[in-house]
């Protein structure tokens, strides 16, 4: 079971000259029953040359000691590719990996719309060959390009680009507007174009990051770049709820990948955007000194839920409904009218708008002197169909009361469009700027 | 010959003079010559070899590319293959981009450094073989650009053999920062053969100089400050 290659390739991989670890994985996959979370078609409608490698399934999903060949095989996470072709963009609709570094960049005064086309065919180049685990064209490190670890490289629009590509910006994009709990530094904000580059493997998303810098510097600046991280492959299901850094599960309301409840809440239906979405980056501070003086039951009370299982306050699991409505002995109700769950939710506004979150975290080392232990956060980042209808209320109602303010500050804000997936042979956001 | 050729600055002047001597755009595809995809195409620079795919009766250049440059000259790279049962000779290339293109080959000058020269006789690519070029190898040596390469282009480029085979393919404009210490005899800014893309494009190339600069400053600054506490 631990041969390190397939005996019999099939016929249709013979056919196409691929590198063995591609091979290897497709043997490894099928034996562990790719499409674990049911995703097999993510991002591939609309787009017929994209043959065999649906997005596949990364390691053993959990706790699956069973099945020994998938556990002893390493080679698959790095050999994983994600579709880059689609009629949505990969890196949203598919599971959230280890790593991700999203840069902002802004384009240099003298690029005109023919120059922002010539650098999106240019970064397309790269993200459809990088994510295929080739080598960029003109790679100068060719052998960090040979695992692809799932990598996706999503790119969204500022109001910048769409302007300097003449054409309408949406009226929704634009900076959110400023809120009381934010302490925005300006190195965090905005950006004309951003690039959000996950993968499996944080080498791989370094040359890929790499790769695309180098061909978009002659069209632009490095606003910001924001790393971040996430659980290993292979340490639990993929999609699972990651953990942040305060040891909250976060993300647990996320609508389900592959679902139709997730296209609803995501993908935009009509007009130039449609089969693309909004993307909100806020870069949030955490602080954890002051979490540190929180004890359990404080932490619970301050989001609604559950720090080991991410259960409602009310029971159950971390999927669970929460009842509202339940009553402690002493009359209160069980989850806080000041918690981050029952904001986020507005129950108590009879509204129920939904986002979906794919935060990474950072830490990073503090400042000299500072005498802090650390500089942490999360990078924050949601998708939604409608920036206006879904997000805009919930940041308000979290930004007039949530338990979770006295230890987070948002310190960076942007908005992007983000266009929909292209087919092979065109350039993304071809539909938007064409 | 002259080096250069002094265009007019405005970027739509220029581009649009570009824009006649180039081809539609291909977008992304990678240009392998002829009917080859972009995924076979590209698998062939895993030097898998055993290409045998539908073209066997034309030489391809895979994933053909030229290094961006504002004017003088620039070079181009491909993986050059040879799925015929005879034996080929590149004897020249030409594109509309620029007056004349020579076959490059890149050696040792024996003291460190690397020296290119016109390649006599032109590039052998015997039957079944391939021959790649590029930076510090083989390559295509545009001369005298007639406009800008900026990055993102797409260049026609016609190869033809000694037997009168003809490749025509169109290359990727790329922004590159190798491939230029040959090519820049001056050393300098890199500004001939370097990145195209606006004068702004140069920063990178120029960031060198700049800290250099900066950093004497920052001495004289920090001895500065040394002074006063002294002084106190």
């Amino acid at each position: 079971m631990t041969t390190p290659y397939p005996s019999s390739p099939s016929p249709a991989e013979d056919s196409e000259r691929r590198p063995p670890r591609r091979r290897l994985l497709q043997g490894g996959v099928s034996a562990l029953g790719a499409g674990a979370l049911g995703l097999g078609a993510v991002g591939l409608g609309g787009v017929g040359a994209l043959g065999a490698h649906a997005v596949v399934g990364r390691d053993p999903v959990g706790p699956a000691p069973d099945d020994a060949s998938a556990q002893a095989d390493p080679s698959a996470v790095g050999a994983a590719t994600v579709p880059f072709y689609g009629t949505h963009q990969a890196g949203i609709e598919t599971p959230a990996p280890t790593a991700s570094t999203l840069l902002a960049l802004d384009l240099r005064e003298e690029v005109d719309r023919d120059g922002v086309l010539r650098l999106l065919r240019l970064l397309t180049d790269d993200a459809a060959r990088l994510t295929r685990g080739e080598p960029a064209l003109a790679d100068t490190e060719p052998e960090m390009a040979r695992e692809p670890a799932s990598l996706t490289v999503t790119a969204g629009f500022g109001p910048g680009l769409m302007e300097r590509a003449e054409r309408p910006v949406p009226d929704w994009l634009a900076p959110l507007p400023a809120f009381g709990i934010d302490a925005l530094e300006e190195q965090w904000c905005g950006g004309d174009l951003v690039l959000q580059v996950s993968a499996e493997d944080p080498l791989t998303v370094a040359h890929a990051v790499r790769m695309l810098g180098k061909d978009a510097r002659s069209f632009t600046t490095l606003r910001w770049m924001q790393p971040g991280f996430r659980r290993s492959p292979g340490l639990h299901a993929p999609g699972a709820t990651t953990r942040n850094l305060f040891g909250q599960l976060d993300g647990s309301a996320n609508p389900e990948l592959g679902s139709e409840h997730f296209a609803k809440v995501v993908w935009i239906e009509d007009g130039p955007f449609a089969g693309g979405t909004s993307m909100v980056v806020r870069r949030i501070r955490m602080d954890l000194d002051g979490w540190d003086e929180a004890d359990r039951a404080a932490r619970e009370e301050a989001t609604g839920t559950r720090l080991d299982t991410g259960a409602p306050l009310t029971g159950g699991d971390e999927h669970s409904l929460p009842d509202f409505e339940a009553v402690s002995p002493h009359g209160f109700p069980v989850i806080g009218e000041f918690s981050h769950m029952r904001r986020a939710r507005g129950v108590d506004d009879g509204e129920h708008q939904e986002i979906f979150r794919r935060p990474y975290n950072y830490e990073q080392a503090p400042p000299p002197g500072s005498g802090l232990l650390s500089e942490a956060g999360q990078v924050f980042v949601s998708f939604q169909a409608d920036l206006l209808g879904q997000f805009l209320p919930i940041q308000k109602r979290l930004d007039e009361l949530d338990l979770l303010n006295q230890w987070t500050t948002p310190i960076g804000s942007a908005v992007f469009a983000v266009p929909p997936g292209c087919a092979e042979g065109e350039h993304l956001g071809q539909a938007v700027l064409e | 010959m002259s080096r250069s050729f002094t265009l007019p600055t405005p970027a739509l002047t220029r581009r649009t003079a570009l824009a006649a001597l180039l081809l539609p755009l291909a977008a992304c595809a990678s240009v392998g010559g002829g009917d080859t995809d972009a995924s076979s195409g590209t698998g062939a620079s895993d030097g898998g070899g055993g290409a045998a795919d539908a073209s066997a009766d034309a030489p391809t250049l895979t994933d053909p590319w030229v290094k961006a440059a504002e004017n003088g000259m620039t070079a181009a790279f491909g993986l050059l293959e040879n799925p015929t049962d005879r034996d080929l000779v590149l004897v020249s290339a030409s594109t509309p981009a620029c007056e004349e293109v020579q076959l490059h080959e890149t050696a040792s000058d024996g003291s460190g450094g690397m020296s290119m020269q016109e390649k006599e006789g032109g590039f052998p690519l015997p039957a079944g073989g391939s021959l790649e070029l590029a930076p510090g190898g083989d390559h295509l040596m545009l001369m005298d650009l007639v406009a800008p390469l900026l990055p993102g282009d797409e260049v026609a480029l016609t190869l033809t053999f000694e037997d009168g085979t003809v490749l025509e393919t169109s290359a990727t404009v790329k922004d590159f920062a190798g491939a230029q210490e040959s090519y820049e005899p001056e050393g300098g800014t890199g500004s001939g053969a370097s990145d195209g893309g606006g004068d702004d494009a140069h920063d990178h190339d120029m960031h060198d100089h700049d800290a250099h600069d900066h950093s004497s400053h920052d001495d004289d600054e920090a001895a500065e400050e040394h002074d006063h506490g002294e002084d106190e």
